[in-house]
């Protein structure tokens, strides 16, 4: 009907539309802007106790059955609030600065790398915030870094245009009574249930109790260890979406917190505030489980570019 | 049960104030503590193995174990909590050998470090990890002592007024963690809260 010259000329024109979609949908992320929201992050989530904390100690106050215990409880909350109104770090271990990215696959970052941005950020937080440098260089020679670099970073490519970052101090203390086992399918969730109850109970007074645990279940050695610390950044006493995850995770709270270590395990019924499990699918031959122990304190804050 | 009764005691301890403590006393130092951790253990052993003298006469002295947050304009010291007494276990004895009379950290000691405790008449104390900013405030004074390079693990001689602190291990061998979580799991087990 056209003369051939035309079809031509709207097929380009197609294409040239679809590439300027294609063009305008990548956003650019500026380097310094992510520098600034990660120092932010990181003295906002040592100074100030996440809400969902706080409503899980004035609920467990009222449960608590020892007078030792209860007064530990309340001098977290007026500590949290000391933290709070003054601008310092609620506990001295301002941990290290484990940062989770999502990135969005239509991103680009301009101006500098990702994750010097990153460690930049960390780096002026911590030296802005008054907050203590707590990374050794090489783990034998055991030299102070200076300013709490290098971040441990975690970054998933997700679908769309902008940057989530979660900074997630993270104290030694805790960590320090983690623990991961490859256990033997036929050992099944009772396994599962007595490693993570022997973990616990290991760990006593140690992690600063009342403690938050984040476990995570398959996946493989090194995935099964970052599924339960992606467990911890869950809103306190939020529950799996899956049915039988969900009863586990109300079991092994009621479990942990018969066990009579209490808060700062001086005895007590609040042993835990909260256990997070989070699942991935594994090896017909494994059956992983890690347990990832965090202080009452939980902190993590997050910001969306 | 621990007794609720608030003892007052002032640093350097004697033989006769640590002898008189039991296991889940409350009790309010006031005085000279000195901030040590991990590395700055390392360090006082290293020089009592070529026969220098510490930084510090260790005789009726208290160490805490903490390595405080960077000091704010305006405050006397950063956020100072106590950290994991544990990894001290290995350096502790000697120390008490030579006459430190008192710790305050967190967590369990060893057999081997409860049996000096015993042994050298001293003493091991809480205070509530994770309350930093609050226990901070009860610093009146603080200077860094000796190995400033190690940043935050340098010791620090801090002067303190009512600090307050619980005993968990005594001269008679106690273990105030051993003890309150045995009452509380043999109560929780057998009572349906």
């Amino acid at each position: 009907m056209f003369p051939i010259h035309i079809y031509v000329g709207m097929y380009f024109a197609s294409i040239y539309m679809r590439c300027m979609q294609e063009v305008s949908s990548i956003k650019t992320i500026d380097a310094g802007e992510i520098t600034e929201a990660v120092a932010r992050l990181c003295m906002e989530a040592n100074f100030y106790l996440g809400q969902d904390v706080t409503d899980a100690f004035k609920k467990t106050l009222g449960d608590e059955i020892s007078p030792t215990g209860k007064e530990i409880l309340k001098q977290l909350i007026l500590n949290a609030g000391i933290a709070a109104e003054n601008k310092v770090p609620m506990c001295q271990d301002t941990g290290v600065a484990v940062t989770f990215l999502e990135l969005g696959q239509d991103v680009q970052i301009v101006g500098g790398g990702l994750y010097d941005a990153v460690n930049e950020g960390v780096r002026k937080g911590y030296t802005e915030g008054y907050l203590r440098k707590s990374l050794v260089e090489h783990p034998l020679l055991r030299k102070n870094t200076g300013d709490n670099t290098p971040a441990v970073i975690h970054t998933k490519i997700v679908p769309g245009d902008s940057l989530k970052i979660t900074v997630a101090p993270k104290g030694g203390g805790s960590e320090n009574m983690s623990a991961i086992k490859m256990l033997k399918p036929s050992e099944g969730v009772e396994g599962i249930k007595k490693f993570v109850m022997e973990t616990v109970k290991a760990a006593g007074p140690n992690p600063c109790p009342p403690i938050v645990v984040g476990v995570g279940i398959g996946g493989t050695f090194e995935k099964c260890a970052l599924l339960a610390k992606e467990a911890l950044l869950r809103k306190l006493g939020s529950l799996s979406p899956v049915p039988d995850i969900a009863e586990l995770e109300k079991e092994l709270l009621s479990g942990i917190n018969r066990l009579g270590i209490g808060p700062q395990g001086l005895g007590g019924k609040t042993t835990a505030l909260a256990v997070h499990v989070e699942i991935y699918p594994c090896h017909i031959a494994s059956l992983p489980v890690a347990v990832n122990l965090n202080c009452h304190a939980a902190r993590h804050k997050e910001a969306v570019i | 049960m621990p007794q609720i009764r608030l003892i007052r005691l002032s640093t350097p301890l004697t033989d006769e104030n640590v002898e008189n403590l039991r296991i889940g006393q409350r009790v309010l130092l006031s005085g000279v503590l000195y901030t040590a951790r991990d590395a700055a253990h390392k360090k006082l052993i290293e020089l009592l193995d070529r026969g220098e003298p510490l930084p510090f006469d260790i005789k009726g002295q208290t160490i805490y174990y903490a390595g405080p947050s960077p000091t704010k304009p305006g405050q006397v010291i950063g956020s100072a909590g106590p950290t994991t007494a544990g990894r001290m276990d290995i350096y502790t004895p000697r120390l008490l050998s030579l006459g430190l009379k008192g710790m305050i950290g967190k967590g369990k000691r060893s057999p081997e470090v409860i049996k000096a405790i015993k042994q050298f008449k001293s003493v091991y104390f809480t205070t509530v990890g994770g309350a930093a900013a609050y226990i901070s405030q009860k610093s009146v004074k603080c200077r860094v002592l000796a190995f400033p390079e190690l940043g935050p693990e340098a010791i620090h001689e801090l002067y303190v007024e009512n600090f307050p602190v619980i005993v968990v291990n005594d001269t008679l061998g106690g273990d105030l963690y051993d003890e309150e979580i045995r009452t509380y799991s043999t109560l929780l087990k057998s009572q349906s809260y």
